[in-house]
């Protein structure tokens, strides 16, 4: 790839980052309407989206909600979830440790899976680019994607009461997450701690306060890795 | 209502600092390879326990166990690992439930 500026940088970040939108949005206007039935107000489903901007954990904060759950084991199931973001961070180190502190926040602000996944592809292809072209393509990546995820959400919110319940709408959380987890499933360490993950949410549903979730996630977690060990190879 | 605020700000102020983790903080350190290991599978592994149960026991139908929703899932899951696309299991699953709702109405 010849030698790319921050400003070519950027707008490649953000051509890439398009087709992304049509699956940012679905579920960003999903938890608009899911966060409004659960009865959040306006500023409680914005707050999430906003502050969060992780889908997968504030459907499952939404949903320990409705349970009743603690509110720390609600924040600490949330949080579990979003742990992979500490690999997504160690990843991005050694390409973008030394940009300015300002941006390195905002990138750790918008580092979501999609604008991980497109940005981390692209410093493969071409690490020799600049710090700052590489800071440029994330920004331009995150350009599409932050502001569709936050204004879909806010859409959910408007049209969510127009929904009649036929629509069965509380089913579509379960299936955006089955369909968010099988193309994830590439590999048999990852195929054993799903289903490790299923298994122990069936064992342990006796738990109080949702504590299964907790455990079901860290036994999976244990599975995956030990089957990664002894097959000896990474994904 | 306080503590739904409390939840959303700590989730908001624990996601960024995993995010910002070593990028800001911990800067170019290497991260054990146990660590990185069991790191990889925390969506893939707490995903499917949360989806297990809203699938089995919905509450929508009173925590009976509906076979249309479990239908829906199970297509949903084939069409996913079949194409690795997320909008067409979303498609297919959603349009396995109001298939079958509308045929039993």
């Amino acid at each position: 790839m010849a030698a790319s500026t921050p400003r070519t940088a950027y707008w490649r970040g953000f051509r890439a980052a398009l087709p992304f939108t049509i699956v940012v949005g679905p579920f960003g206007l999903l938890f608009g309407v899911v966060g409004t039935e659960a009865g959040l107000d306006v500023a409680q489903v914005t707050g999430f989206t906003v502050l969060v901007i992780a889908g997968a954990s504030q459907f499952t904060a939404l949903q320990l909600m409705q349970d009743n759950a603690p509110t720390l084991i609600v924040i600490a199931s949330a949080l579990a979830i979003n742990l992979r973001m500490a690999m997504y961070s160690a990843s991005f180190a050694p390409h973008l440790g030394r940009a300015p502190l300002w941006q390195r926040a905002l990138i750790a602000y918008m580092n979501v899976d999609q604008t991980y996944a497109l940005s981390h592809a692209d410093y493969e292809a071409a690490p020799s680019q600049s710090v700052a072209a590489k800071a440029a393509y994330f920004f331009g990546a995150s350009t599409p994607i932050i502001p569709v995820w936050i204004g879909a959400s806010a859409l959910g919110i408007v049209v969510g009461e127009a929904i009649p319940p036929a629509l069965a709408l509380d089913f579509a959380v379960p299936i955006t997450f089955i369909a968010l987890i099988t193309p994830a499933l590439r590999t048999l360490a990852h195929v054993g701690a799903a289903v490790t993950s299923i298994v122990m949410a069936i064992l342990l549903g006796f738990l109080p306060w949702n504590l299964w979730l907790l455990f079901a996630g860290l036994a999976a977690m244990m599975v995956g890795a030990e089957v990664e060990r002894r097959m000896g190879a990474r994904p | 209502m306080t503590e739904i605020w409390i939840i959303i700000l700590a989730l908001g102020v624990g996601t960024f600092v995993i995010r910002f983790s070593f990028l800001g903080i911990l800067g170019n350190r290497a991260l054990p390879l146990w660590l990185l290991r069991h790191l990889r599978y925390t969506a893939v592994g707490i995903l499917p326990a949360m989806v297990t149960p809203l699938v089995l026991w919905p509450e929508a139908t009173g925590g009976q166990m509906d076979p249309s929703r479990i239908a829906a899932a199970s297509l949903a899951l084939a069409v996913g690992l079949w194409t690795k696309n997320a909008i067409w299991a979303i498609v297919v699953g959603m349009a396995t439930l109001w298939g079958i709702g509308w045929l039993l109405h």
